[in-house]
């Protein structure tokens, strides 16, 4: 059943394009279809939130959407790049250059310590001055007290700010963020989507973002509901979407 | 929208690697460390033995004309005849000459006897090294006077002392000096047969040249240059040969001991070759953990846009890094332990073993240690490769099976040839090394189905009436990360290490001490003439001792078989009679019936003896008949010491020689020897060893040109040369038990980390720390037990194999040390298993979880 509901479609400054993908895994000799024939368009500087209840299929959409994985079917472009038939490590490359992430969980490496977290994606492109920059936005996000120190010896809260410094590092066009609060207590989730936000509005980048919090995606421009592998619902909430 | 250009993405920057390489290790170093510890032995066992190697050969070269003592050595077990005695007389610049042979000797002060290797010695020989003596003048000044020199064991055993008195035969010499290194002679062949030297012309006046014993005449020459030898010896090379005269020069001894001791460094080289897989084993299971906890970073730094390669590169460059570490400490420890092999193997080897640091060996071994580190790590770390970025969201569901990844195959096919190839360059042939690669997988096959079985019957069979702590004990067996297949695998090869030497060491002592149970004989007395036939026999009923074997001797040579002489036999190859049929001495006995060592397998014996106007048919037996090529019906010319006597194989037998008593591989039918010069054998047992000491004393006195052979002597001396080779064994098969308890430590240290998860949620949930400990307990000592209860089930396996195809002995194992062996192996699993435990057991859980996160 085709309940895609087609929104910014026709835009030309789409910096996500999604377009029929369907996600399905085999289970013994069971295929298990997780999403069923998703399309939708992001504008460039617009912050989106996907919700849904448990299992509705959000992660496999980010994961698919951010090239971590292969959809079954259909297809998605980021910033005009089609990535349907790209190997992993060109769609490493793509990464690399054009996303960032944060992670329900932080992800940091442990044996890192936090400017070095940060400075991580910068060393992978080869680019100069890294140390410098990964000080400043380490400086942005409050921590310029503890850059050398583990994951280990940080809060929770403070290990996702580091998160946010290395997502925000490489200037990524776009940002997937999954589950952003979700390990975090309500003061300190708020500072970090208050983080995010600043973050945002300075660096004019996309975010996406799969959250269960209702007052997060009420705060983003745009709702995306999934439920059972479909979009139920694509609504803008009333924001303002920057402009890139 | 238009197509961006690709970003400016360096694809293998080195450096940043290594960077990478170093902070990713940064927190895990000590336990990589400990990985890598378990090839640290290994490398450590070979090179030691690389270094002893290099030492070893650059002292056979310097010290090779002291292995011969001479330029030159010729010997036979016959007097030279006319002719060769001119020929020896044409020979070299300076000769000496030796008389060797059996013989008792009597120690005046102590009243000890024993049988020796008498040498009677003319001449200035040693003409390169010298004998090593105390006093040190002693080795020279003894042939000036009726002096001996005599060995340090037999000094020591006698508590006898320069200035004391021993008789050898009818005459007593005055010791000049404890022998402790004569050229050429190792520890080992001094322990067999210890040496008493006397001056030669004293030997007539000895009493012992009496027909029927056994001498050796060895003539040593010396030399001016290598180029006279060698014409000389060209020369009269093909006399000597066709004589019967072993000819030897210090270059021929040398490629001899050299050749020797190649074997013998081989051989050493493959059990510590064994220690360092055992350590491999370590290395790939530890890695392959490694690998596991890693997943989470790996994963992110692809999705950081890191490629495949470049996170594989990361984690191989730490491989290499800590095999490098981990070689270079073996080499150190290595070059260490290298300082010890020469005390450990001096008694094998007839050089002065010097010491000195071999870098050749130390590369040899660091490159091995790198290249072996980098074959098993890679292995586990090809999977690395596989790990998608997706695992930063969630666990990956689909998993692909190892053994679907051809790398991963090709990769293992890589190490067993590169095990194989190791193989073959200590062993003989291809066959040998096939069978060493194989008989390695076939230990790790079995042993790892064992621990599949025990997994699968612990999950088939689960014991859920049983209480909590037992059922939690069981399941660590097959749940997710348990470490059943590498602790079983690991322990098993330890076991199996320790049970087969502990068996094969006493199979080879029971073979000699079943002779000395019960009523059968433990004391065999030859070289009696036939005129003390009598003398000696009232001795023994005077001791009231049995005479359970009284017989006849002749010595012979074979001229001739089916009609073919030596000469025949040399230029025909197609005949294939070894040279050595025509040129030993053969003892010979004459009689009618079987004894009870021996069983017709083919023809029969002459009932009555041999008939005038017959053939004389003889009796073989069957192993040796089979070596000179002779059958039923074939005929044997014998020279018996100048007479020609024709005889016809007219029957075969099988004799087991393991019992003490007289066994013959020819035995002649009464009627045809009873004339020819013969001596005789008594056999007998004595009670005790006062009376055999007593009774020795009292034959030596009265008949010295008797010997007397001691099974007490046999054991003792067969229980000194097994000692000395047992720890040149038990030396190196301390590496791989030393690497087996670290793997183990290794293995059970990683699964600690494995179980600190569920540990921690235990406690919280109310577990007590003497539940825990059971728990971790009950899993160890179930791992340990099969470990140990296969791995002696293997080295009862192999040692049978050892014992009845190798030993040709019965396999009888006592059973109390392997029941030691398997509850000391089980115990020591389980106390380090705990011992690594104990943090996870003590400790608050919070403290444990914030400092591993």
């Amino acid at each position: 059943m085709e309940r895609t509901v087609k929104h910014n479609t026709n835009k030309v400054n789409s910096i996500l394009r999604v377009s029929n993908i369907t996600k399905w895994y085999k289970t013994g000799s069971r295929q298990l279809t997780v999403l069923h024939n998703i399309s939708f368009s992001v504008e460039e500087g617009s912050i989106v939130s996907i919700v849904g209840p448990s299992g509705s299929g959000k992660t496999t959409l980010l994961g698919l959407c951010a090239g971590l994985d292969h959809a079954s079917s259909g297809s998605v472009m980021i910033n005009g790049i089609v990535l349907d038939h790209l190997g992993e490590d060109e769609r490493a490359r793509i990464r690399n250059r054009y996303l960032g992430f944060i992670f329900q969980n932080f992800q940091l490496m442990p044996t890192l310590t936090a400017l070095e977290n940060v400075m991580v994606p910068l060393e992978l492109r080869g680019e100069k001055n890294i140390r410098e920059r990964a000080v400043i936005l380490l400086e942005k996000v409050g921590l310029s007290e503890r850059i050398h120190h583990y994951p280990a010896q940080l809060s929770g809260g403070e290990q996702q700010r580091v998160s946010i410094a290395r997502a925000f590092s490489t200037n990524p066009k776009i940002l997937f963020a999954d589950e952003p609060t979700g390990n975090l207590d309500d003061e300190t989730s708020d500072r970090i989507v208050r983080l995010l936000f600043d973050l945002n509005k300075e660096a004019g980048t996309t975010l996406i973002i799969v959250t269960h919090n209702p007052e997060l995606a009420e705060s983003t421009h745009r709702i995306i509901q999934l439920r059972g592998g479909h979009i139920v619902s694509d609504r803008p909430t009333g924001n303002a979407v920057l402009s890139a | 929208m238009e197509h961006q250009s690709q970003p400016a993405y360096k694809k293998i920057n080195f450096p940043w690697l290594l960077t990478m390489a170093w902070r990713d290790s940064r927190r895990n170093r000590g336990r990589l460390l400990l990985f890598i510890a378990s090839i640290i032995i290994g490398i450590a066992a070979l090179v030691a033995i690389f270094s002893l190697g290099d030492n070893v050969r650059k002292d056979i070269d310097n010290q090779a004309k002291s292995l011969t003592g001479a330029d030159l050595v010729i010997d036979n077990n016959r007097k030279p005849d006319e002719a060769i005695g001119r020929l020896i007389d044409s020979l070299g610049e300076e000769r000496s000459v030796q008389c060797s042979f059996a013989s008792m000797v009597y120690f005046k002060k102590s009243g000890g006897t024993r049988l020796v290797e008498v040498l009677a010695l003319d001449g200035t020989y040693p003409y390169y090294g010298s004998f090593e003596t105390i006093p040190a003048a002693a080795g020279r000044d003894f042939r000036n006077a009726q002096e001996a020199l005599v060995d340090k064991t037999l000094m020591l055993q006698y508590n006898a002392q320069p200035g004391d008195t021993i008789q050898v035969g009818a005459l007593d010499f005055r010791i000049a000096g404890t022998l402790t290194q004569a050229p050429g002679r190792t520890g080992i062949s001094t322990t067999i047969a210890a040496p008493v030297y006397i001056p030669f012309r004293y030997l007539e006046q000895t009493g012992l040249l009496q027909k029927g014993s056994r001498f050796k005449y060895t003539y040593y020459f010396k030399y001016a240059s290598a180029n006279q030898l060698d014409r000389q010896l060209g020369a009269v090379k093909d006399t000597l040969e066709k004589a019967g005269w072993d000819h030897d020069t210090a270059e021929s001894r040398k490629r001899q001991t050299s050749r020797q001791f190649d074997d013998l460094s081989k051989f050493l080289t493959l059990v510590g070759f064994i220690a360092l897989l055992l350590g491999c084993i370590g290395i790939a299971s530890s890695i392959n953990i490694y690998v596991r906890e890693k997943i989470s970073s790996i994963a992110v730094l692809r999705c950081l846009g890191a490629s495949g390669l470049q996170t594989f590169l990361i984690y191989l460059i730490q491989i290499i890094a800590i095999g490098f570490a981990g070689a270079v400490m073996g080499a150190v420890l290595g070059t260490a332990a290298g300082q010890l092999l020469p005390i450990v193997l001096k008694d094998l080897l007839p050089v002065n073993i010097t010491t000195a640091i071999s870098w050749g060996a130390i590369i040899k071994g660091v490159g091995l240690g790198v290249v072996i580190s980098f074959l098993f790590g890679l292995l586990p770390l090809l999977s690395v490769r596989g790990i998608s970025p997706l695992y930063t969201l969630r666990v990956s569901l689909e998993s692909r099976s190892a053994w679907k990844d051809p790398a991963r195959v090709l990769l293992s096919g890589i190490i067993l040839l590169a095990v194989c190839l190791f193989a073959r360059l200590q062993m003989e042939g291809w066959m040998q090394a096939l069978l060493f690669t194989a008989g390695i997988l076939a230990a790790f096959t079995f042993l790892t189905l064992a621990a599949l079985l025990l997994r699968w019957t612990v999950r088939k069979f689960f014991p859920s009436r049983l209480g909590y702590v037992w059922r939690q004990g069981f399941s660590n067996l097959y749940r997710p990360n348990n470490q059943t297949i590498l602790l079983v695998v690991t322990i098993g090869l330890g076991t199996l290490f320790i049970g087969t030497l502990y068996f094969v060491q006493g199979t080879l002592m029971n073979r000699v001490s079943l002779s000395a149970s019960g009523n059968q004989s433990n004391m065999v007395l030859f070289d009696i003439q036939t005129g003390q036939k009598e003398g000696v026999a009232g001795i023994a009923k005077q001791f009231k001792l049995p005479l359970q074997q009284q017989v006849p001797i002749v010595t012979m040579r074979i001229e001739e078989i089916n009609g073919k002489t030596a000469d025949d036999a040399r230029k025909d190859s197609t005949l294939r009679i070894p040279r050595r049929a025509y040129e030993g001495e053969i003892r010979v006995t004459y009689r009618d019936t079987l004894t009870g060592s021996e069983k017709l397998t083919a023809g029969k014996m002459e009932a009555n003896g041999h008939r005038q106007g017959q053939p004389v048919y003889i009796s073989l037996e069957k192993g040796w008949a089979e070596h000179i090529k002779a059958g039923i019906g074939d005929s044997i010319l014998f020279n018996v010491q100048g007479a020609l006597v024709p005889t016809v194989v007219g029957s075969l037998r099988d004799v087991d020689w393991q019992r003490v008593q007289t066994n013959f591989r020819v035995v002649f039918p009464s009627g045809v020897l009873e004339n020819a010069p013969q001596f005789y054998v008594l056999v007998t047992r004595v009670p005790s060893r006062e009376v055999s000491a007593a009774f020795q004393q009292s034959v030596v006195q009265q008949y010295p040109n008797i010997s007397i052979i001691d099974l007490g002597l046999i054991l003792q001396v067969l229980d000194e040369v097994l000692e000395k080779i047992g720890f040149v064994i038990r030396f190196m098969a301390g590496f791989s038990i030393i690497t087996g308890l670290i793997v183990l430590i290794a293995s059970v240290f990683v699964s600690k980390y494995q179980r600190m998860q569920e540990s921690i949620l235990l406690r919280t949930l109310g577990a007590s720390r003497r539940q825990l400990f059971m728990i971790i307990m009950l899993e160890y000592f179930f791992l340990g037990a099969l470990a140990a209860a296969t791995g002696i089930l293997l080295s009862l396996a192999g040692s049978w194999a050892l014992a009845h195809f190798s030993f040709d002995a019965p396999f009888q194992p006592s059973w109390l040390p392997v029941v030691i062996l398997f509850f000391a192996i089980a115990f020591l699993t389980i106390i380090i298993g705990l011992l690594n435990s104990r943090s996870v057991v003590n400790t608050p859980p919070l403290e444990i979880l914030r400092k591993e996160v």
